[in-house]
């Protein structure tokens, strides 16, 4: 259930635009954001106030990767594979998380606190290799900074 | 060497503030185009400097604004594409989180340009420090009385909305950003009607590139001639100076600078500002060269979807048409350069899993094309060719190439032919000995 405040400003953002349906992206966000993941449950009662049918909203939130329709870890690292990071080394700094998180691309550490994946270029090539961890973009990766940022995450 | 117009101020503290950006004569274009000049005197002056899209395409910005019907009584809108990603580009964030309220500033006389009310900024989804920046410019600006109703004592009223992307390649193209800002699954619409006939809502549209647009205030600012006076420009149009004569921000006509993103193993890679017109070793060189031990063997100039050129050309001034004579493009300025450690084939496979991944499904080509592409290519890389494979690969790019919907699909055979047409032995060596020649790692995460 999306709480009353959630859908307060779900009903805000309608203003936004001129079709009510733009909304659904950013109302989408803000569900994910308050929970973590966007649950079905949520996109249903999105689509329920921004009025459209919950199965063209639930194909919606599926074309975009960064919806995770399944719980996530707390952090979720996404390390940048594509041209540049991949000649600066990024499959190294993947390898390395594999084996320091114990997890494959895709999972989530036993404890909850980690998920990994790949994302595609950054827009930060120049400082390669590159991963996101939430909001936050980590640069000139090596597999010591990688520890170090992780320690300091409280993995 | 590097010539800050774009990037003017990225180095003064505070610069993205809105004070600041003030004290340096902010928004005074703004004011004189509001104050001194009507909506189709902005639109010639953008024409006039010959302003072209840093987006991809290159196309000419004020022929964009001047296709919109400013006397429609429908709505009309500019959509800023800060979708920033295409490989090897970063320039667009930098210009975000350095210089926002310029970024501001350019959309604002945009939509006075054009008839616009409303502009969206359709962010890419993972750029966090660029949504603080330009939420927090936006939010300035209003205070300011630089957004909102009668800016600055006009008539003119605007607002810009910010709309956050949620992971999507497709989303940069201009029509599938339409339709994801529209609430669907980002994918590219028929053309035409283009989107200056009817883009957002099926409303006359403008949609530009951050670069494009945080152009917009130095040419007001300074004229035409001024933003004609670097770069390289094509001499005819300005011989035949609005009189007529060639288009202005067409065929050689590349006057201005460029914001270009430069990486790959160099000693200082990053993003360098410097006039249209300068050499690719000259880029090269503000880079800082390849780190030692290492040879230069191509290049891609103008990001992923620009076909690699090799090193005979490594003396190329940078404009949009002597790329294309290379068989190339400029694009949108992502230029990496490719040392000899870096394995071709990795390198086509790599871009292929990008297309691959990206692609949005519409049409067939792309969407089983790239899969197809990339399982062979997968086999020559890893050891695992079959008989025939190589002509497969050429097979499948021919049933790719002129047959998808878009240029995403179009772009998939660039990063192999041209590793093909370069590297032609390193090929070889892969599908005879069932390895690397200079002992690449092999990676891949699909499949
Ligand atoms: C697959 C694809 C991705 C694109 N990505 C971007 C992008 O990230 N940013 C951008 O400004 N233009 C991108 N473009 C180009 C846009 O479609 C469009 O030409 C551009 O936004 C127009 O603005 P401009 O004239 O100011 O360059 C892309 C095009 C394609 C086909
Ligand atoms: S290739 Fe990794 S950020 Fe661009």
């Amino acid at each position: 259930m999306l709480s009353d405040e959630l859908r307060g400003e779900i009903r805000a953002l309608l203003d936004q635009y001129e079709e009510p349906r733009s909304a659904l992206m950013p109302a989408f966000w803000l569900a994910q954001q308050s929970d973590g993941h966007l649950a079905a449950e949520a996109i249903s009662e999105i689509a329920e106030i921004v009025g459209v049918d919950p199965g063209y909203a639930s194909g919606v939130a599926s074309f975009y990767t960064m919806y995770h329709l399944r719980p996530v870890g707390r952090h979720v690292i996404q390390v940048c594979k594509t041209l540049s990071c991949r000649m600066a080394g990024a499959e190294d700094i993947l390898e390395h998380l594999k084996a320091k998180l114990g997890i494959n691309l895709g999972e989530t550490t036993p404890d909850g606190a980690f998920s990994l994946c790949t994302s595609e270029c950054l827009a930060s090539c120049g400082t390669a290799p590159v991963m996101l961890v939430d909001d936050d973009l980590y640069e000139n990766l090596t597999p010591e900074r990688v520890d170090e940022i992780l320690a300091q995450l409280g993995g | 060497m590097q010539e800050f117009r774009v990037l003017m101020g990225h180095d003064t503290p505070g610069y993205a503030s809105i004070g600041v950006y003030r004290d340096h004569g902010g928004y005074e274009a703004l004011r004189k185009a509001l104050h001194q000049m009507t909506p189709t005197e902005v639109t010639d002056e953008v024409y006039w400097s010959g302003l072209r899209g840093r987006g991809g395409a290159g196309f000419c910005t004020g022929m964009k604004w001047r296709f919109i019907d400013r006397s429609s009584p429908v709505p009309k809108y500019v959509v800023v594409n800060a979708d920033e990603g295409e490989p090897g580009t970063f320039k667009d964030r930098f210009i975000m989180e350095h210089v926002p309220h310029r970024v501001i500033e350019g959309i604002l006389i945009a939509c006075h340009a054009v008839g616009a009310a409303k502009a969206y900024i359709y962010l890419r989804g993972e750029l966090a420090l660029c949504r603080e920046r330009l939420l927090t410019a936006i939010e300035e600006a209003r205070r300011a009385g630089l957004l909102g109703a009668s800016v600055l004592g006009s008539d003119f009223d605007v607002d810009i909305a910010l709309h956050r992307g949620a992971g999507a390649y497709i989303c940069g193209e201009e029509t599938a950003l339409l339709d994801s800002l529209e609430g669907r699954r980002a994918q590219p619409r028929l053309k035409p009607p283009f989107p200056a006939q009817a883009g957002l809502y099926g409303c006359p549209t403008v949609v530009n590139n951050i670069e494009t647009l945080a152009n917009v205030p130095l040419i007001v600012e300074h004229g035409a001639e001024w933003y004609r006076s670097v770069g390289a420009p094509n001499p005819a149009v300005d011989a035949a100076a609005r009189t007529g004569g060639p288009p202005s921000g067409f065929g050689p006509d590349s006057p201005g600078t460029r914001v270009f993103s430069v990486s790959g193993k160099l000693n200082n890679p990053g993003v360098f500002e410097v006039p249209m017109g300068t050499p690719m070793s000259a880029l090269f060189g503000l880079a800082g060269g390849l780190r030692e031990g290492l040879e230069l063997r191509a290049v891609i100039p103008g990001g992923s979807s620009a076909p690699m050129i090799g090193p005979e050309h490594f003396e190329i001034p940078l404009t949009f048409q002597t790329l294309a004579d290379a068989g190339s493009m400029l694009g949108s300025g992502a230029v990496v350069f490719i040392d000899d450690q870096t394995c071709p084939v990795d390198l086509a496979l790599n871009l292929v899993e990008f297309y691959e991944h990206e692609s949005c499904g519409k049409c067939t080509p792309c969407r089983e094309g790239g899969q197809w592409m990339r399982k062979v290519i997968q086999r020559i890389a890893h050891g695992q060719c079959r008989e025939g494979d190589l002509e497969l690969v050429r097979h499948v790019s021919d049933g790719i190439k002129g047959k998808c919907f878009c240029a995403l699909g179009e772009s998939i055979p660039a990063p192999v032919n041209s590793s093909l047409a370069l590297f032609p032995e390193h090929w070889q060596y892969h599908i005879e000995h069932g390895s690397c020649p200079i002992g690449a790692k092999e990676y891949s995460h699909v499949g």
